[in-house]
């Protein structure tokens, strides 16, 4: 009970600490603060405001009123609602894409940096070959195979297809950070190995992990996006893709006034990117207590 | 006399190097009893380096045996084993590496005390942490316990590092270039400290460095040992080696010691190199390896026979044919 009862005071003295940190990057906090919204709105807003499930043939393809603050689309119906409607599957590709591909990167990278030898060539000799082949192609031509009816299979999809990059880089970080002398140091201390790997490797290059992870989360969401407006993925639930997808079909290139229905959704996307962006910077100075002015 | 603590019993070891073979240390022996204060100078590419890591257990030798407390490291039981590993210890060169730069001073000194169960619960791993910092004149101890390494300056740094090897009360300390990259005003007071590790608490300390006028001053009570390419060409108390140095490459390194006395520096007769170049490595010269340079070269037989290590006068081993086993 003791062991818990510290671990959790311990943790939460680390998340006021973090906080504290975060707080003083302007840039960081504005993008943790935008993340924050963009996350309750998409899971806590759709049971607020349910999507509408009927087309109004008078409001079709008006602009921003009060009424409707970001205009209708083709059907009538809200845009607006739509996109808190269609924030939960982004979300969740970017978080699935990004972290899993992350964590089979950390492992796989670090074993072939711990092993060496013909295990590490062999390995990344073949990253180097998956790194040749065209990865949206080959993500266009799977999608047709695997009828990616859900976000969860796609994400996965992604993530795996998208690991060998950031394995690649994993390895030459935990390369260079293996043969430190604070290394040599905990290896003489007898700490084992789970500590030298967790206490003394990881936490010199989680700014890196997370940041990496970030971009993959941004990547996924374009990835993602791309698919949807190919018409590849079938776009059974609606999401700020499909939205761009369908209004980009719907005749908004002939019509001026559906302008909204396209833009909402980009500005979406955007937005998010923009908040993951400008958090990812800040991280830096969350993992790296040399950046800090003082804590 | 008791068993000594380390034993280098014809200890070498050798490199691969893009296909050619390096050795590094050459039919090294060395016994070291417990608590003694032990400088290896030589220049760099000497191998002292590489004895060290060997002694602390970094790098597995390439011939020979090196014992513990009359045990072979590369064969200890377990329990001897972990008895080894915490028994030696090193302090790095570079204070600015040695130090995980995302880890309080707290968090670097509780790891290994809780890891081993040296101390239970936090009130009592903070009061030896505060010990520690007061055996390495860190004081108030409490300034630093939370501070993170990049706070701290190279000479403090340095003192943390020791620290961190004192948690697991060590037999034995190898100190790789400990002093060189701190500064000239630190260097003293951290000798200091280390001579009062060995005689409070029995720490002995193998000093290595380039520096044979530090070697000088911090080994003035025990012994120096001097190497050059790989092998041990002179080593005995060091009053005796800074006195009467026997091996001409020992005489050549005390003579290029500059004088506080810009005068006395003046005067001092200088040796000369018969050759400036250190020779490579990977050709290392036939015979005693400093002949080509020895000013003392003495035709023949230098050339052609490796001298031994082998008793000469003022209590000095000698590895030098022209070196004369008598006694004063």
């Amino acid at each position: 009970m003791q062991a818990i009862g510290d671990f959790l005071s311990g943790l939460w003295r680390e998340s006021v600490k973090t906080l504290k940190i975060l707080s003083r990057n302007k840039m960081g906090l504005f993008g943790f603060i935008l993340i924050v919204l963009i996350v309750l709105l998409s899971f806590v807003g759709p049971f607020i405001w349910p999507p509408e499930t009927s087309a109004n043939v008078t409001e079709i393809n008006q602009g921003a009123s009060a009424q409707h603050w970001l205009g209708t689309d083709f059907q009538g119906q809200d845009n607006l609602r739509k996109i808190i409607n269609g924030g939960k599957d982004i979300v969740l590709i970017a978080v699935i894409t990004g972290v899993l591909s992350m964590l089979i990167a950390v492992v796989v990278g670090s074993f072939s940096a711990f092993v060496g030898g013909w295990v590490d060539s062999l390995l990344m000799e073949l990253v180097n070959i998956w790194l040749t082949i065209p990865k949206f192609p080959l993500l266009a031509v799977l999608a047709t195979v695997l009828a990616l009816k859900d976000v969860v299979t796609l994400s996965v999809l992604m993530a795996v297809l998208e690991w060998p990059a950031l394995a690649r880089q994993v390895r030459s970080q935990v390369l260079s950070l293996k043969n430190r002398d604070y290394v040599e140091a905990a290896v003489m201390l007898d700490l084992g190995t789970p500590r030298i790997i967790f206490r003394e490797l990881l936490p010199n290059m989680m700014s890196f992990v997370a940041i990496s992870t970030i971009f993959a989360m941004t990547h996924a969401i374009y990835q993602q996006t791309g698919l949807v407006f190919l018409g590849i993925v079938p776009y059974s639930s609606a999401n700020w893709g499909v939205m761009i997808s369908a209004a980009e079909r719907r005749g908004v290139l002939f019509n001026p006034q559906a302008a909204w229905s396209i833009l909402a959704p980009m500005a979406a996307i955007v937005i998010f990117q923009l908040a993951l962006v400008s958090f990812a910077r800040s991280l830096d100075e969350v993992f790296n207590p040399r950046l800090r002015t003082s804590v | 006399m008791s068993e000594p603590l380390i034993t280098l019993e014809h200890v070498q070891r050798t490199f691969d190097v893009k296909g050619q073979t390096i050795t590094a240390v050459n039919d090294v022996n060395l016994e070291i009893p417990a608590g003694e204060v032990l400088c290896l100078v030589g220049e760099s590419g000497c191998g002292k380096t590489t004895t060290g890591k060997m002694i602390a257990g970094l790098l597995p030798v390439s011939y020979g045996r090196i014992l513990f407390r009359g045990q072979d490291i590369a064969a200890l039981a377990p329990a001897e084993r972990k008895s080894y590993r915490l028994g030696v210890q090193m302090v790095h060169q570079d204070p600015y590496a040695s130090l995980n730069p995302v880890q309080t001073i707290a968090d670097i000194l509780a790891a290994p005390l809780q890891h081993h169960r040296f101390t239970r619960g936090e009130a009592e791993t903070r009061k030896r942490m505060r010990e520690l910092l007061e055996i390495v004149d860190l004081t108030p101890p409490d300034d630093y316990l939370d501070k993170y390494p990049h706070q701290l300056s190279g000479g403090q740094r340095q003192r943390v590092s020791v620290a961190r090897a004192l948690t697991v009360n060590p037999a034995f300390i190898v100190a790789d270039e400990a002093v060189s990259m701190v500064d000239v005003s630190i260097r003293i007071s951290l000798l200091k400290m280390f001579t009062r590790l060995k005689d409070e608490m029995g720490v002995g300390v193998l000093l290595i460095t380039h520096d044979l006028a530090l070697a000088k001053y911090f080994a003035w009570e025990g012994r120096i040992g001097v190497m050059y390419l790989g092998r041990l060409v002179e080593i005995g108390p060091a009053r005796q080696v800074v006195g009467h140095p026997q091996h001409p490459y020992t005489q050549v390194l005390l003579s290029a010691i500059p004088e506080a006395d810009p005068d006395v520096t003046r005067a001092k007769p200088r040796i000369a190199l018969r050759s400036t170049d250190v020779p490579s490595l990977l050709r290392l010269p036939t015979g005693c390896t400093f002949h080509p340079r020895c000013p003392a070269f003495a035709g023949e037989v230098c050339a052609r026979e490796v001298p031994a290590l082998k008793r000469a006068g003022w209590g000095s081993d000698v590895a030098c044919h022209l070196a004369q086993a008598h006694e004063p």
